[in-house]
């Protein structure tokens, strides 16, 4: 008598399963590749690549932290003001005398502090993470001119600038991005392969499904603010390095590039879904971009409207595959609705 | 193949010649795998309350939805006065005269009673703007021919249930309704409350509307209508006169065999005290509840809906604060509000509401089973995939899960099964008791029966289980005893062999069913 469910199940067509869109950014990374190699004789070298990698270095950093947030569902655009109010504290700092050991700590503690007043407030408060940071991506930007006003401080050691443009000894890699690959595969198992990981795609999917099954869920989102903020001050003092200039402007607008990346790597905005293997690949494919519209002259301006329009396109494309999909099917299979009287 | 009974109706006058208002001929409907309605017929006459019966599942929210255009018939037709129609979506029904009084109707709450009656077709002055006199006179006609008295310019917040009915019901009139469709409108209603509705009602049948009326009181159906269409699991079963039908034909039309042999418990030897709730309050949700659970029992939480019985369970589980009293599982205080604490004090909570509460419905089903133990899955710091697919496999096996592989995700599976994943979810965290809410809701019969044997079995090994049911079929045959709430306090502990539908639902209502 009981209706037959067996059958309820969607047969995946196997093609399916390589239109990923992670594979898809991956496989349009190697087109873009080939073509700029081909294109501009300057791109496909060694030096120009290290260049391009070390150039990307922040924004990869700081996507790492993001991916975590954005998959649970979350977003940080205070990122790029943190990152800049860590560049004004080392420089004011530094001018007073400090040491570097002791500066950057302390910058990174900030950070922390930056990270869990967001935390607190979407977590305590219960306001949504977009106007949150919105709020505090002017106030931390704010502060950062508070702390060192229009001046740009410049002239740090020869040592710790090695330390941010100089690459591994023996290769061809700038230390930030063996720092990133570091945290990449940390980042990847983290995501992937454990419990947190599990937990941030069920906050992600279905915050109430995941605080039912007994998944601290305000804890987790603190922590993912708190390692946000961490990320983008160590990121500021990575950026103020390479660039020998500490300036309370520094990185601005830079939190657009980085949550492109993670659009583009294939984390769905609304949560629940993504590969950190597409968001690297997502960064990559962005890095690559700017250099070779950098390497063929083209102006900063238009260099911007790129990341918009990757920006838009990512967001787009995988709602207008899924709205293609769904009219396929012709009686809809995905929500069986069951009748409830 | 209906309506030529002699016998039918003291009221009914419409009945024989002219053709139905409204009419299902031979509809069917499905989703997915699902068959929601199969070839059901139906007449609506004039002047008649005609009455849908059936378990939960049966199909009677489909039919209602097909009748009020939010479903399109796979297959038949819908028929008014005789001449066959396609409702696309409600509006279209409205427009021929179907309305549908659900059971908690959704109005504006900042909007006036008035407003809300005329939205969207407020009578307009000049310049097109809304004639607001007009209006208030207008809604205080509607309410006088309906002979209750509301403010027409008292906002809809903070009316009542039973109120925001009416309100419907008066929208409904003022666009000329001919059919008048109502989803257990009783449901959430006091005594009093049921009695001014069916005044309401019975006069709206005289002036000759044509009712749908559902109900799971069963009192109700005989008390209002004239006919009776039973439906069970999607099947039309009978269309017949209410009069010289008796409960336990009703019954056993709607369940198809008899009551003992769907609900197997089985005899347990009732152990020590497991679950311990002692006069725990939640400020205007509910008040003072204090019960205890033993091991080896199933206890049932009944009440209408509203009553408080979900929050309670919440709050036990640690999903909601309580404000006073405090819970004990196994001799231990449990901290308040911290789900992760009642885990590990061996609580589990298979919750109402499984699509949102219950499953991540995008994720797999084997990821979803491995949720809520995802440090037993850990070798290292990682999970091991093999030991998640090995869990979820087991589970799967153990409550003979229907699936095609334990990588799908659980949104194509049927309600039954998607219910038989929330189980595996908690069964599998080895819980001593088991709070389990509306347990077989919105599934189908042979699942249903499934679950009802597992809760048992479990009981038997030794489990406090505590359901929440609505379904007092489930309640009367599964509990060892009947706690019953009412308005956010226990009202009622029964024990199994005083437990009729009359003694519970005195109690959840404070009348005489």
């Amino acid at each position: 008598m009981a209706p037959d469910v067996t059958a309820v199940n969607s047969a995946r067509a196997p093609l399916s399963r390589f239109l990923r869109w992670d594979v898809l950014v991956g496989i349009l990374l190697v087109v873009v590749f080939i073509g700029g190699a081909a294109g501009s004789p300057e791109f496909a070298n060694i030096d120009n690549l290290s260049f391009a990698l070390g150039d990307l270095g922040e924004i990869a950093l700081i996507a790492l932290a993001m991916t975590l947030l954005v998959v649970a569902a979350e977003v940080d655009l205070s990122v790029a003001s943190v990152l800049g109010l860590s560049s004004a504290l080392v420089g004011n700092l530094w001018d007073a005398g400090w040491a570097i050991e002791t500066i950057i700590p302390l910058v990174i503690v900030v950070g922390a502090v930056c990270g869990l007043v967001n935390g607190l407030l979407v977590t305590r408060l219960g306001l949504p993470s977009l106007a949150v940071t919105i709020g505090t991506l002017a106030l931390y930007r704010g502060l950062a001119l508070v702390v060192l006003g229009d001046r740009a401080i410049a002239e740090f050691p020869q040592t710790y600038v090695n330390l941010a443009v100089g690459d591994v000894p023996g290769t061809p890699i700038p230390y930030p991005v063996a720092v990133f690959a570091v945290l990449a595969v940390i980042t990847a198992v983290l995501l992937h392969a454990t419990g947190f990981g599990r937990a941030l795609f069920a906050i992600g999917a279905q915050v109430e499904a995941a605080h039912f099954a007994g998944i601290r869920v305000k804890r987790i989102k603190l922590i993912l603010f708190v390692v946000s903020g961490v990320v983008a001050a160590f990121a500021g003092v990575v950026y103020t390095l390479r660039y020998g200039s500490a300036r309370a402007d520094n990185g601005s607008g830079l939190e657009l590039a980085v949550i492109a990346a993670v659009l583009l790597g294939g984390v769905d905005f609304d949560g629940g879904r993504g590969t950190l293997g597409g968001v690297i690949a997502g960064v990559l494919l962005i890095g690559l971009l700017r250099n070779l519209l950098m390497l063929n002259d083209v102006s900063t301006e238009i260099q911007s409207i790129v990341t918009g329009l990757l920006l838009v396109i990512s967001v787009i494309t995988p709602r207008l595959v899924a709205v293609a999909r769904q009219r396929r099917r012709v009686p809809s299979p995905v929500v069986p609705t069951p009748p409830t009287t | 193949m209906t309506g030529a009974a002699e016998a039918t109706a003291p009221h009914g006058p419409g009945t024989g010649d002219a053709p139905p208002v409204l009419a299902l001929a031979g509809v069917s409907k499905s989703f997915g795998a699902v068959r929601a309605l199969r070839e059901v017929s139906l007449e609506l006459r004039a002047g008649e309350a005609h009455a849908l019966a059936g378990e939960n599942g049966a199909g009677k929210s489909t039919l209602v939805k097909t009748l009020s255009g939010v479903h399109r018939p796979d297959s038949g037709q819908v028929l008014m006065d005789g001449q066959p129609v396609e409702f696309h979506k409600p509006a279209d029904a409205q427009r021929h005269g179907v309305a549908v009084i659900y059971q908690e109707p959704t109005m504006f709450p900042d909007l006036s009673v008035a407003e809300n009656i005329f939205i969207g077709r407020q009578p307009r002055a000049s310049l097109g703007r809304i004639d607001r006199g007009e209006m208030r006179a207008r809604a205080a006609e509607l309410f006088a021919r309906l002979g209750v008295a509301l403010d027409p310019e008292q906002p809809a917040r903070g009316l009542s249930i039973a109120d925001q009915q009416l309100v419907e019901i008066a929208k409904a009139l003022s666009r000329d309704a001919r059919v008048l469709i109502m989803d257990e409108p009783t449901a959430a209603l006091s005594g009093n409350e049921v009695a001014r509705l069916f005044t309401v009602v019975k006069a709206l049948r005289e002036q000759g509307c044509a009712l749908l009326f559902i109900s799971h009181r069963l009192d109700e159906i005989f008390e209002l209508c004239q006919q009776v269409t039973t439906l069970r699991d999607g099947a039309w079963i009978a269309s017949e006169p209410v009069a010289g039908l008796t409960h336990e034909a009703l019954i056993r039309r709607m369940v198809g065999r008899d009551l003992d042999t769907l609900y197997p418990k089985l005899d347990a030897v009732a152990g020590e005290v497991a679950l311990k709730v002692h006069r725990l309050t939640r400020e205007g949700v509910f008040t003072d509840v204090s019960f205890e659970v033993r091991r080896g029992e199933i206890v049932a939480l009944a009440g209408l809906v509203g009553a408080g019985r979900s929050e309670v369970a919440r709050a036990v589980f640690g999903v909601d604060r309580w404000d006073a009293g405090w819970v004990e599982v196994n001799g231990r205080r449990l901290p308040p509000a911290s789900p992760t604490a009642a885990m590990s004090a061996g609580v589990a909570l298979v919750p109402e509401d499984r699509r949102q509460q219950g499953l991540v419905m995008d994720q797999s089903i084997e990821r979803n089973i491995g949720l809520t133990g995802l440090k037993g899955l850990r070798r290292g710091p990682v999970i091991s995939r093999a030991a998640e697919r090995d869990r979820a496999r087991d589970w799967a096996i153990r409550l003979q899960l229907k699936f095609n592989r334990l990588s799908d995700a659980v949104n194509v599976l049927s309600g039954g099964n998607q219910q038989k994943v929330v189980l595996a979810k908690w069964l599998s965290t080895r819980p001593q008791v088991l709070i389990i809410d509306e347990p077989t809701r919105g599934i189908d019969v042979g699942t249903k029966a499934e679950v009802h044997r597992v809760l048992s079995e479990l009981a038997s090994d030794g489990m406090a289980v505590l359901m929440i049911s609505s379904e007092l079929p489930e309640v009367l045959g599964m509990a060892d005893r009947v706690l019953v709430m009412q308005e956010g306090r226990l009202v009622a502990d029964i024990p199994r062999a005083d437990a009729t539908e009359e003694s519970v639902m005195t109690a959840a209502t404070g009348r005489a069913s």
